[in-house]
């Protein structure tokens, strides 16, 4: 990683910097919840809330246009969906009940595609696959998070769970560090946030584009030196299960915009 | 605060989180006050540019340069006798000096215009205005960039 | 295909000036940027971009390397009479992308 080096910036979290907010806790307070938007500068706040100039606002477009779309002579998407997905995003991730298996919202249509219309399977971050998310996404939005972390989807809160209490990389932080016990601090100029999936897929202006929440989990990921898992990884879609979960009711803001 | 902090002072983070993301690296080169000028003697040639009638609205704190908010305004009646013909928007900052040039009209109504542009750092934004007498106006506005510069372009 | 935005009032009286807003998905890559094996990435931007109304020109735009990924732009137009405003935006290599919108003036 060439760029990691040239990238030193260096940033402490100035920990005798009271910050505001209480820290140092094992969990987040209903009352203390927070969405990654009130951490955002007024012109970002001011382009998100923007219904036109909201680059994110660019993939939803396509993803309507895609889910009206025949591809190859099989069904369209809306032909299965006539009444649109209002509300679905918000129950993911969920278990496939044929299969057992956790899916996140990229996965779920991606097995629509492979078993309902014989196309391949769409990579993550890819412009399709981005956009018919964040469509998808887009008529959950002001819902809050409603996924089951019961029954067969238990375990996989469990290992999201422990995901995110897990130190790692070189740093040595675990998800908890930065997101439950040292959120409202500084670090490197960014203000740390409660760490809520409630944006995504999220406009981020270093991306310079729409990404997926497994993307911001990788880069921080990498932000502690370790070694990111692969896009789609099931180890991830646990972690999204349990942010979810822990987001207790936060509305959900697809497309955000994020610094 | 009675628990020592996990991330305290004494453990100092390398572009954690937020600027480790980017996908590249910019090229070193960076523009100066000189490359500034050069580049409007190219558009403008040598004509007086007085300062006045245009108007730059940046935030006074970009949190991010990648995508600042900029609005330009020049004092116009904009009739078929009166009217801005054009405005450049020049940075001594990026690895470019022009930014933009934005072509008016009678018909554009006002000389009014706003889009988001990329800047690496800490600067002055400079807009020179043409009427369509040839006269040459200018006005300008500072916006501290934190995201570092380095990562910008 | 880039996806794209515009806002165009539908109706507006004879004299007004309207706000005029064009949204267009584009990475802008500025060819300052170097990839993760340390390679330069080739610039693409779109340079151009035009406005007009019934073939008259209204507004146009040069870009350089500095204008953000995803370019908006937001302009004015004296509203006269109805008809179709025309928006095309031209890259590096000549491809343009192009969508139109009708102002009814009443
Ligand atoms: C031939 C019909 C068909 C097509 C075409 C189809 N789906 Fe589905 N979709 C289904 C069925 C049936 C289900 C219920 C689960 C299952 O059996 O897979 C479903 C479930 C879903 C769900 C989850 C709904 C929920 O309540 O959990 C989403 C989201 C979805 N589809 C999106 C899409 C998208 C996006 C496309 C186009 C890329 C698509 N579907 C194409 C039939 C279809
Ligand atoms: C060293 C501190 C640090 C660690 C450890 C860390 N993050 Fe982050 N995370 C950040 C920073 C900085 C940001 C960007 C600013 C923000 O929104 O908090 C961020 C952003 C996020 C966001 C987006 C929040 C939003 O509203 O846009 C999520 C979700 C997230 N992190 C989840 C995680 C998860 C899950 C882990 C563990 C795998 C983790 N983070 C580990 C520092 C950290």
């Amino acid at each position: 990683m060439i760029r990691a080096s040239l990238l030193l910036c260096v940033f402490a979290i100035s920990a005798c910097q009271e910050a505001a907010q209480p820290s140092q806790q094992s969990a987040l307070t209903i009352e203390e919840i927070r969405s990654g938007y009130t951490f955002l500068t007024a012109e970002t706040q001011a382009l998100q809330d923007d219904p036109f100039a909201n680059p994110g606002l660019l993939w939803v477009d396509r993803g309507a246009e895609l889910f009206q779309s025949t591809i190859a002579g099989e069904a369209s998407c809306a032909s299965c969906h006539e009444e649109g997905l209002h509300g679905v995003a918000a129950t993911y991730p969920a278990v496939d009940e044929s299969s057992g298996v956790l899916l996140n919202l990229e996965g779920r249509i991606n097995q629509c595609r492979t078993q309902h219309q014989s196309l391949d399977a769409l990579a993550y971050e890819s412009e399709e696959l981005l956009a018919l998310t964040a469509y998808i996404f887009n008529q959950s939005h002001g819902l809050p998070a409603n996924v089951d972390i019961s029954g067969p989807a238990e375990a996989a809160y469990q290992r999201g769970y422990d995901y995110f209490q897990t130190r790692r990389g070189q740093f040595n932080l675990s998800c908890q560090h930065c997101h439950t016990e040292n959120w409202g601090k500084q670090l490197r100029g960014d203000t740390i946030s409660q760490g809520h999936g409630n944006g995504f897929p999220a406009y981020r202006l270093e991306w310079q584009s729409l990404g997926s929440l497994q993307r911001r989990l990788r880069d921080c990921d990498t932000g502690v030196r370790a070694e990111p898992l692969p896009f789609g990884d099931p180890r991830y879609i646990d972690v999204e299960l349990y942010l979810a979960a822990r987001s207790q009711g936060l509305a959900l803001e697809s497309p955000a915009v994020r610094r | 605060m009675n628990k020592p902090g996990l991330l305290d002072r004494r453990q100092v983070l390398t572009g954690v989180g937020g600027a480790i993301a980017i996908a590249a690296t910019p090229l070193p080169a960076f523009a100066s006050q000189e490359d500034l000028d050069r580049a409007r003697r190219e558009l403008f040639g040598d004509r007086l540019i007085q300062e006045g009638r245009v108007t730059v609205k940046l935030p006074p704190i970009a949190e991010n340069g990648f995508s600042v908010p900029l609005n330009v305004s020049v004092e116009s009646p904009m009739v078929a006798d009166d009217y801005v013909k054009r405005v450049a928007i020049l940075s001594p900052r990026n690895p470019l000096p022009n930014i933009a040039q934005f072509h008016f009209t009678p018909q554009s109504g006002k000389a009014v215009v706003a889009t988001r542009i990329r800047m690496s750092g800490t600067q002055a934004i400079q807009a020179v205005a043409e009427m369509n007498d040839g006269s040459l106006w200018s006005g300008s506005m500072e916006t501290v960039v934190t995201l570092a510069a380095c990562v910008v372009l | 295909m880039a996806s794209i935005r515009l806002a165009v009032p539908k109706t507006a009286q004879s004299g007004d000036i309207i706000e005029i807003k064009a949204l267009i998905q584009h990475e802008m890559e500025s060819g300052f940027r170097r990839g993760s094996r340390g390679e330069v990435i080739p610039r693409d931007i779109i340079v151009r971009f035009e406005c007009s109304f019934e073939g008259v020109q209204i507004f146009a735009a040069d870009f350089h390397p500095a204008i953000a990924a995803n370019p908006l732009l937001t302009f004015h137009m004296r509203a006269e009479k109805s008809g179709r405003l025309l928006f095309e935006w031209t890259d590096q290599n000549g491809e343009t992308w192009r969508d139109s919108a009708d102002l009814e003036v009443i």
